[in-house]
């Protein structure tokens, strides 16, 4: 049998050299999800857009702890509060060959909000603003109003090549015909499910990567995953899932890198109803909602062990949360640390508020959606029982979930008492959860849209507000980080852990770990 | 046991044995069965367990059978821990190796699971659960699909094909989208468990029975039944049913297998029991992370389980086979 | 003949038309794809695009009129998720799940008929009921934890096959399989027997009753009597007689494994059609799933009508029109 696996992997290794040059370096990669298209603008959704920064470029880039930097765009500056000058890199050639000026730029705005059939488009990035072309090097950008975060919503546009993508439909890119970037790899082969082959672009204008040719293959079953990388079938994995990392740590065989995500696990609460659906007395009578009673959030969040749930459950990965995301990014809080555990003081303010007797009620969590979802919830139900809260947990498939989540209940509203949801931060700073979860629901101005618990604080809403309208980088991070204190005081959400996102390479390989969960194969070397 | 089986494989057909599976084609043989004499019952009850117990491997599965029933029945009384209840569990507990002392003191003798959960305590309990799961779904699955089956092979005609493709319907449908409705209109739980299974193994009964019942409704006492003027109703439940029943019993053995291994697998995709109310299947589902973890009792303890559940009822839905089977002369 | 494969049709074509209906409704319970498929940081203006866009803004009589609308025209629907057409997406898909069956269903008819038979012509042996009694082990385990054990074993522990995927293929008149290169059959050895392993304890247990009983009957006995070569006997004679069962079983199995490899697919990361059929189901792409089972019922139908033929072809006595009611 091992003579057959040598003569397989000869084969398979004669068929390689077909199409690569002789000793050519090769890297596999092991992906926790399949893109859904090799179209950068048809669906906004992180595998394919972690994917496809292998082969495309964004006018502004984010470093691995998402701080912007420049990519297509040498520079950019706010020239008065609602135009932006964004300079772009001279030299940088498409992978067909042809120069990326400013009509390439001109012309992926007006693509990327217009992919028709897409689920999800970016053209919530591209909101209230116009670029204009000022030469083939330099574009201008206008906004409605000021628009502090114009550079970070660019730095999600990935932009495409006029000649060969602005008119190509979503068929092209999947063919390879239209996937035509300037990052450092070129689209080879798309096989849907099975595996997505790109080969070096030499002449990146961001030097040249350590690799030849990449191959992705989705292995969506994660033991499968780590089985694969053990056996050698791949060279990297990604989502390495928290039950194996304390073995994976101790084999000679892999190497494991890591860093905290922006992503942050909390729990909804419904604050806007007198009567919540899924909390009744022990005896099963109707009570007053009692979530609406501050000291009642407040003993629920002191009940949350949270370095239990790290220990024990995520098994060290994740940390701690005290707020909406971790502390180093941008516009969070010096000021809040995780509610400390306190199981007597939990009890005290329960009885303060006339819960003394407790009461029952109903996690709802999505199972599979985030790290170890269905599991913090049943933990979470066993450390709310301990202070008398009765709590059963209801796990629910993703599809079914969030449906009922956001609007299962009357007049569309959310239809849960509380749930275990998550919350990673695309822009990598403190507007995105604060705009989405903690801002008063307002669909005509698009906030509150995952404001699933209603909280609702004029204050704070005031203070987004400010913030948002502040260009100013040192004023902006102070009004982000206060409307958060604001808002975590009032227990508008109660965060539980960051999650951390974990690397597994063969040993002798790196790679930078990233706090948006993107894999980018160009951080990828030999150690 | 089959891939989610969707629509789980005709594996019941294949191990009723007694005769070619039923397929739309019916039966290609003429089997000769008598018909059932009360008189004799009694006496034929004492030969058919003699005969039974002949196979000292069935006698033993039979045994260890009754013996996991017993035990899955006294659940509460044989358990240090309830794990259905959350306020007993604690999260340090978890995650334990096999002998480990629990935080209230008691001996975690096959360790403990991923959110603290004795693992002996837990299988006895989802034992019961899946015992419950697979009897219910079997004998419920049994009495609808007995009544198509009958009423395709008796009426046949328009109505006979209806049922028919009924039965195609629900072949071609896979069980994860029955289960997934079943839990977005009703939410999760046992009964919902079972209403999905129903639903998916009903089919395989009604072709069962319809096959046995085709060549029955063909034999001479049918044919006298009908001269004397019988109802339908009459002639199907109290003349060609009793004849039906032997094969039927076993494919009910395999069944009951079959729906236990289903839900595991249903479990595993996340629309099983609920993961506060762990069956076997769920304990597997959720051992399934920890496989590689080196953590190999959070999955293996319940898989063998399961593994040892199956295979008795297996072995006796066999020597049932074997001693129910007129044409085998032994 | 004619009037039987029109029925056939008809009915075939009924069932569908049932099947859609059911799912077109039950995905609509279940929930709304955009509800998954949005990006969290949507606002609910962009939500409300695309509820209109995938036309779910219309009452869902109305969503399946313009469904039944679109099939007239020979158009199964774009994939919410791909925006692709649901048809092209299952189809491009089809070989590798194909490939997977075949090898599935040959291995269990290469290792259960022969083994079945042997245990059936001497039930009364060891080497019969330790047969009977393991193949029991064939079913006990759910799939994905045996999937797992094997990749553990085979691939992790003595690294002698791939752990998943599939390997090289090679265009073999015009199809693309990975039979036809050593690392493609390297790929398929572990999946195909993940998938194998209840066909083949089911293969087994069928032709020993078939077999056991068969070769008790009279023909048998008779010609053994005659003298004829016991290689003779049961190689033509009684597997003649017991094949009908089989067929029956490995028809139906076949179109099941085509149909539902869905565990197997994703433990191993097999690019089939059954891993595309659950992450569809999970992701509501009422399109694909609609599209894959109207599929599905097809193959069942076209599986059905060939075993009934074969019916035919091994017992005269049955004619393809009582096969058919």
């Amino acid at each position: 049998m091992r003579l057959i696996r040598a003569i397989a992997v000869a084969t398979a290794l004669g068929v390689a050299t077909l199409l690569s040059p002789l000793g050519a370096a090769e890297i596999k990669v092991g992906l926790a999800a399949p893109p859904s298209s090799i179209d950068p603008h048809f669906h906004n959704l992180a595998p394919n857009n972690s994917l496809l920064s292998n082969i495309f470029d964004r006018l502004v880039h984010q470093d691995p702890n998402q701080a912007l930097i420049p990519g297509l765009a040498e520079s950019w500056k706010a020239v008065n509060d609602t135009t932006w000058e964004f300079k772009l890199r001279k030299g940088v050639r498409f992978h067909d060959g042809s120069p990326f000026t400013a009509a390439d730029v001109l012309c992926t705005f007006k693509r990327a909000p217009n992919v028709p059939n897409s689920p999800s488009n970016f053209g919530l990035y591209l909101k209230g603003k116009t670029v204009e072309k000022v030469d083939d090097y330099t574009v201008l950008v206008k906004t409605t109003g000021p628009q502090p975060l114009l550079p970070n919503d660019l730095s999600t546009i990935y932009i495409v090549s006029k000649s060969a993508g602005c008119e190509a439909k979503t068929e092209d890119y999947n063919t390879g015909k239209a996937a035509v970037g300037t990052g450092p790899f070129k689209f080879a082969e798309y096989v849907p499910g099975d595996r997505i082959v790109m080969t070096a672009n030499d002449d990146y204008w961001g030097g040249k990567a350590a690799w030849d040719k990449v191959t992705f293959r989705p292995i969506t079953s994660a033991p499968a995953r780590v089985a694969a990388i053990l056996a050698g079938d791949v060279d990297l994995i990604e989502d390495v899932p928290t039950a194996d990392i304390a073995k994976l740590s101790k084999d000679p065989r892999v190497s494991l890198f890591q860093t905290v995500s922006n992503r942050v696990i909390y729990f909804h609460l419904d604050q806007f109803r007198e009567i919540s659906p899924f909390i009744t007395a022990k005896d099963g009578s109707a009570i007053k909602n009692p979530l609406r009673d501050r000291r009642v959030r407040l003993a629920i969040s002191k009940s949350i062990n949270r370095d239990a749930i790290v220990e024990r459950v995520m098994e060290g990965s994740a940390v701690p949360a005290g707020q909406l995301l971790a502390d180093k990014f941008f516009g969070t809080s010096k000021n809040l640390k995780p509610e400390r555990y306190d199981v007597e003081g939990a009890k005290k303010l329960m009885k303060e508020a006339g819960y003394e007797g407790g009461f029952k009620m109903t996690i709802h969590s999505p199972n599979g959606r985030y790290t170890n979802d269905a599991k913090i919830a049943e933990v979470v139900a066993q450390m709310l029982t301990r202070i008398g809260i009765e709590t059963s947990v209801e796990t629910l498939p993703p599809a079914v979930f969030f449906r009922r989540a956001s609007a299962g209940g009357p007049d569309n509203t959310p239809e849960f008492s509380f749930i275990l949801v998550g919350w990673g931060s695309g822009t990598g700073e403190a507007s995105s959860p604060l705009r989405s979860l903690i801002y008063t629901v307002d669909p005509s101005r698009g906030t509150g849209a995952a404001n699933r618990g209603r909280y609702s604080n004029p204050e704070v809403d005031k203070l987004v507000d400010a913030a948002l309208a502040s260009v100013d980088d040192e004023k902006r991070a102070g009004l982000l980080a206060k409307a958060t204190e604001v808002a975590i005081g009032d227990l508008g959400i109660i965060p539980s852990h960051y999650q951390i996102n974990v690397w597994a390479t063969r040993r002798g390989l790196k790679i930078v770990p990233r706090t948006d969960e993107f894999t980018v194969v160009m951080s990828v070397a030999p150690q | 046991m089959t891939d989610v089986s969707a629509p789980n494989g005709v594996g019941p057909l294949a191990h009723k044995g007694v005769r070619p599976p039923a397929t739309d084609a019916g039966f290609p043989h003429e089997p000769s069965r008598e018909g059932a004499d009360p008189v004799l019952a009694d006496n034929r009850f004492r030969v058919f367990l003699a005969e039974f117990l002949e196979s000292r491997v069935a006698a033993a599965a039979l045994a260890m059978l009754i013996l996991l029933v017993a035990v899955a029945l006294v659940a509460p009384w044989v358990t240090p821990q309830n794990p259905y209840d959350l306020g007993s569990l604690d999260i340090l507990d978890s995650r334990q190796p096999p002998g480990a002392k629990a935080s209230t003191g008691f001996t975690m003798i096959l360790g403990s699971d991923g959110v603290g959960r004795d693992l002996y305590s837990a299988i006895v309990y989802g034992l019961r659960i899946s015992l419950f799961v697979g009897v219910m779904s079997g004998v419920l699955a049994m009495l609808i699909g007995m009544c198509a089956g009958l009423l395709a092979a008796y009426t046949g005609g328009r109505t006979g094909a209806l049922i028919l493709r009924g039965v195609d319907l629900q072949l071609s449908f896979p069980a994860i989208l029955v289960a997934l409705m079943l839990v977005a209109l009703l939410g999760k739980g046992v009964e919902k468990i079972v209403l999905a299974l129903v639903a998916v193994q009903w089919a395989y009964y009604a072709r069962t029975v319809r096959a046995s019942a085709l060549i029955e409704k063909g034999k001479d006492y049918v044919e006298a039944a009908r001269g004397l003027a019988l109802s339908p109703a009459r002639i199907m439940l109290r003349h060609i049913l009793p004849n039906c029943l032997p094969p039927l019993i076993v494919v009910g053995t395999v069944e009951i297998a079959h729906a236990i291994a289903l839900e595991a697998t249903l479990s595993f995709l996340g629309v099983g029991m609920p993961p506060t109310e762990p069956s076997l299947g769920v304990l597997i589902a959720n051992g399934f992370e920890y496989m590689l973890s080196g953590r190999y009792w959070i999955s293996f303890f319940p898989g063998i389980a399961l593994l040892v559940t199956i295979v008795c009822i297996n072995l006796v839905g066999d020597q049932l086979r074997e001693v129910l089977n007129p044409r085998l002369r032994r | 003949m004619t009037a039987f494969l029109i029925r056939r049709l008809m009915q075939a074509g009924l069932v569908v038309a049932v099947m859609s209906v059911i799912v077109f409704f039950g995905i609509n319970v279940v929930g709304n794809p955009v509800d998954i498929l949005v990006s969290p940081e949507a606002d609910q203006a962009e939500r409300a695009r695309v509820i209109r866009e995938f036309g779910l803004d219309r009452p869902v009589w109305q969503q399946y009129l313009l469904f039944l609308n679109g099939i007239a025209h020979g158009d199964f629907g774009r994939s919410f998720v791909h925006g692709e057409p649901a048809l092209k997406l299952i189809l491009e898909r089809m070989p590798a799940t194909v490939e997977l069956a075949l090898a599935a269903l040959l291995m269990a008819i290469v290792v259960g008929i022969p083994v079945g038979i042997y245990a059936g012509i001497t039930p009364m042996g060891r080497a019969s009921k330790v047969i009977m009694a393991g193949s029991i082990l064939g079913f006990s385990l759910p799939t994905f934890w045996v999937g797992l054990m094997l990749i553990l074993v085979f691939a992790v522990h003595l690294g002698w096959l791939p752990s998943t995927g599939r390997g090289a293929t090679a265009s073999v008149l015009g199809v693309s399989t990975s039979m036809a290169t050593l690392d493609g059959l390297a790929h398929l050895v572990l999946p195909a027997l993940n998938l194998a392993l209840l066909k083949i304890s089911l293969v087994v247990r069928l032709t020993y009753a078939g077999a056991r009983e068969a070769s008790q009957q009279d023909y048998i006995k008779f010609a053994r009597a005659k003298g004829l070569s016991e290689r003779r006997v049961v190689g033509i004679h009684l597997l003649k007689n017991i094949m009908i069962p089989v067929v029956t079983v490995l028809g139906l199995e076949f179109g099941n494994l085509l149909a539902f490899s869905v565990v197997t697919e994703t433990i191993f990361a097999w690019p089939g059609m059954g891993k595309l059929l659950i992450d569809s189901i999970l992701l509501l792409d009422r399109p694909v799933v609609v599209a894959y089972l109207i599929i599905i019922v097809l193959a069942f139908l076209i599986i059905n009508f060939v075993v009934d033929a074969l019916y035919s072809a091994l017992d005269p006595r049955v004619r393809l029109r009582d096969a058919g009611s």
